[in-house]
């Protein structure tokens, strides 16, 4: 791995320190390979079939897609410097208005209340943060209590009367179409169905991402690339990100800071409504309570672990995404995933102690030699333990790369124009 | 300075005020909007409150949210925000019972271990979030939630026949073995005419309530724990070890959690089941910020809480949706914190006004009173 390094960025020094300093999207891509081809010697190992099957990760996808949702709303609020811990309540939020609205005016309009909804909880968010200077978190607390009051409330009053609905669900919402890539599906079924090392699983891969894909689904993806390039390559973008970093200095340049503030959490907002919107429509075609399960706090775990950056935070929601796919499909493939626990643990032990960094090194060693052991002491997985596994792979990445992030400057810090 | 006095407590008095008449107000809104009477809801609530019955029960829903919110209220002091507080007590309360219900002991020594495991449960289950921040720079907020949803698995896994639960006799419920007799705690009849007793842990809650104004306030490490939550580098710059401190803190925090499930355990439950209720250290976020984190504060806002709570049961008989309980607390804390920044807001403007009429003055008289600004800011 070192020779490939060294030899693809020719100004590197040979210090070894030099040789990781790989231009961005090249390094990702070598990780990712890299991931693909430890994941497939495991598929291989274990017969685990379902590690990269195109039915895994059509449901990863589907299940990533809110993650990644509440997380870019997350994204927009917190470059702008406001924490949104709100963002569950939001999503609540939009999944009733999907709901309330979706059975009886279609889809489109159902995703269109939500992002509506969830857009007023961004607002009240912006009124308590911005104007009144609260505590970002205590408004966040305060906004995930109303959401969820709210829609209950809301629910008893507008869903007990409707046909096959009730006080805690809607009548079933017509499904969004779901289109595929023209031809792709024969191509690469037969592929799949070989069990090739790396080729049957970059097919399984291309086919759960290529074929039968919610169109909201791709909404998602272009929203993500959206953001990218409005926060990052427009003057808008630019003034944005800057209140977030240092709010008096962007005022001095003529920044109008509660302005952009306001369009942040605004828009963090709709896009946690549109989260919502996606599982009450896509993932399960009704508005249900209690639907959200906490994917507004993941979100914001998807978005720190991405580092506040819409590519990173794309990678943490379809990470999480993936381990849920899998606890929910196979519990024999989340057995392996122990091995490849264990193979990603021995993988950052190695770096660490390359690195000199011997007290990390040693507890990624620990935890390395004993999933190993749990994985030849056992057979499969006690399904209440499988539930874990997106919760401990997030925690445990986090606490790997935590001290590496950085975050907006004035991030969670309230705002007070000069002279108040 | 007695003029004084009085206008700073009145003042530190307007905010819950404000915050509690708001909340009245946008609730009495949403009811009207929906075509119920506000007045006819709150008086059927305040009648249904006032019967021996529904107060005990007031009363205890408090004792309950009493301990999540001093917990939540702990970490707040330190500046850290302890969501975990829900997995916390879910966890110790479950392997407390686990233990209460397997050991046979004389009665005292019998609850005092299982106050003891759950305590040692809570803080440490806690701790791991301390420890993640300290030594890897997690956000505590990102791993508490995270190991909230590790513990609803936990107890999943743990909480099975073959482990440590039982089949309930005459229902499918399951949870761990009954805790005996002496390991029970009686209630006490504190409401007059009540067939339901007063669990006998509101001591408990009260020695702690104690503990936890004493220990902030007057001591050492209170001083240190106010120092290091207001800033940081101060307290460094000042000796206080800020890493210990947060270790400390979270896991004081986690141990308090822990006792948040033992009231109902050990005065009415006597196991662990599947429907032992979840959830409560939200609403101790939501009450620590009510109460201001301070123990009289805090226990105002849990008998707010448990008042709520309990008294809305009238409410689906009546035709209205108890759910507007809800919204009602979320615009509580809502507008409390906002009525704190406009009593802020107020209070510099006063001040500024204050110093602007004693810098007009001649400055002889001006003498005795030079402290007075610092002391209304604190």
């Amino acid at each position: 791995m070192s020779t490939t390094l060294e030899t693809t960025t020719p100004p590197a020094a040979p210090a070894p320190e030099k040789a990781t300093r790989l231009s961005q999207p090249l390094r990702l891509a070598l990780y990712a390979l890299v991931a693909l081809a430890v994941l497939s010697l495991i598929r291989v190992l274990t017969d685990a079939n379902d590690l990269t099957s195109a039915g895994t990760v059509s449901a990863a996808l589907t299940l990533a897609v809110p993650i990644g949702l509440a997380g870019l709303g997350g994204l927009w609020s917190e470059r702008a410097g406001v924490v949104n811990i709100g963002l569950e309540g939001m999503m609540i939020l939009g999944t009733f208005g999907a709901g309330w609205i979706g059975w009886q005016h279609g889809p489109w309009a159902g995703l269109l209340t939500a992002v509506i909804f969830g857009l007023v909880g961004g607002l009240v968010h912006a009124v308590a943060t911005v104007t009144f200077g609260v505590d970002h978190v205590v408004s966040g607390v305060a906004i995930n209590i109303l959401g969820l009051g709210v829609t209950q409330y809301l629910a008893g009053e507008l869903l007990a009367d409707s046909p096959g609905g009730g006080e805690t669900q809607s009548p079933p919402i017509s499904a969004l179409p779901r289109p595929s890539v023209p031809g792709l599906d024969g191509l690469l079924e037969p592929l799949e169905k070989h069990h090739w090392f790396l080729i049957s699983d970059i097919a399984g891969i291309l086919r759960g991402l290529l074929t039968n894909v919610s169109i909201l689904t791709v909404v998602a993806v272009l929203l993500v690339i959206a953001s990218y390039v409005i926060l990052w390559q427009t003057p808008f973008g630019l003034r944005l990100r800057s209140v977030g970093e240092d709010p008096h200095a962007a005022e001095s340049l003529g920044v109008k800071v509660r302005l952009y503030k306001y369009i942040a959490v605004a828009v963090s907002g709709g896009l946690a409504g549109l989260a919502g919107g996606f599982l009450a429509i896509v993932a399960s075609g009704i508005y249900r309570e209690g639907q959200t399960g906490g994917r507004g706090y993941i979100g914001l775990a998807a978005m720190i672990f991405g580092n506040w950056r819409p590519g990173g935070l794309m990678m943490g929601a379809g990470l999480f995404g993936y381990t849920d796919a899998m606890q929910l499909r196979n519990a024999v493939a989340v057995h392996a995933l122990l091995l490849v626990v264990f193979a990603l643990l021995l993988v950052v032990t190695a770096l660490n102690l390359y690195r000199r960094k011997w007290i990390t090194a040693a507890v990624g060693l620990v935890f390395a030699v004993l999933s190993l052991v749990w994985y030849l002491n056992s057979d499969e997985l006690p399904g209440p333990i499988t539930t874990m596994t997106p919760y401990v792979t997030t925690l445990l990445v986090l606490a790997l790369s935590a001290q590496r992030l950085r975050m907006p400057k004035a991030d969670g810090l309230v705002y007070r124009p000069e002279g108040k | 300075m007695n003029a004084d006095t009085v206008r700073r407590v009145g003042l530190s008095l307007a905010a819950p005020a404000l915050a509690i008449i708001l909340s009245l107000a946008i609730t009495s809104a949403v009811l009207a909007a929906a075509g119920n009477d506000p007045f006819e809801t709150f008086k059927q609530m305040i009648e249904y409150a006032k019967e021996p019955r529904t107060t005990a029960m007031i009363i205890n829903g408090s004792v309950t949210y009493y301990f999540a919110a001093l917990a939540v209220a702990f970490g707040f002091r330190m500046n850290l925000f302890n969501i975990g507080v829900d997995g916390q007590y879910r966890l110790a309360a479950m392997l407390a019972a686990a233990v209460g219900g397997a050991v046979s002991l004389p009665p005292i020594l019998h609850v005092g271990l299982i106050l003891l495991v759950a305590v040692l449960v809570g803080g440490l289950w806690a701790a791991v979030a301390g420890l993640l921040k300290v030594y890897r720079g997690v956000s505590e907020v990102i791993s508490t939630i995270m190991l909230n949803s590790i513990t609803t698995a936990l107890i999943a896994f743990l909480l099975t026949t073959d482990k440590l639960a039982v089949q309930a006799e005459g229902s499918n419920n399951i949870g761990t073995k009954a805790i005996p007799a002496s390991g029970q705690v009686p209630g006490i009849g504190l409401v007059p005419d009540s067939p339901l007793k007063v669990y006998g842990l509101i001591v408990l809650a009260v020695i702690v309530g104690f503990l936890y104004w004493f220990v902030i306030e007057h001591s050492r490490f209170g001083f240190d724990l106010r120092a290091a939550g207001r800033n940081e580098e101060a307290a460094v710059a000042s000796g206080v070890n800020v890493k210990r401190m947060i270790l400390i803190s979270m896991a004081v925090s986690g141990g308090i959690a822990g006792l948040v499930g033992m009231p109902q355990l050990l005065g009415s439950s006597y196991t662990y089941s599947l429907d032992f209720p979840a959830g409560i250290g939200f609403t101790g976020i939501a009450i620590a910020l009510l109460g201001r984190n301070t123990a009289l504060g805090v226990a105002i806002g849990a008998l707010l809480f448990g008042f709520l709570d309990n008294s809305s049961q009238i409410l689906d008989l009546e035709g209205v949706p108890k759910e507007i309980v809800m919204i009602t607390q979320g615009v509580i804390v809502l507008s409390v914190v906002i009525a704190y920044e406009l009593v802020r807001r107020y209070r510099i403007v006063a001040q500024q006004r204050e110093v602007g009429r004693r810098l007009s003055e001649p400055p002889a008289p001006a003498a005795g009173n030079d402290k007075t600004p610092q002391g209304a800011q604190a």
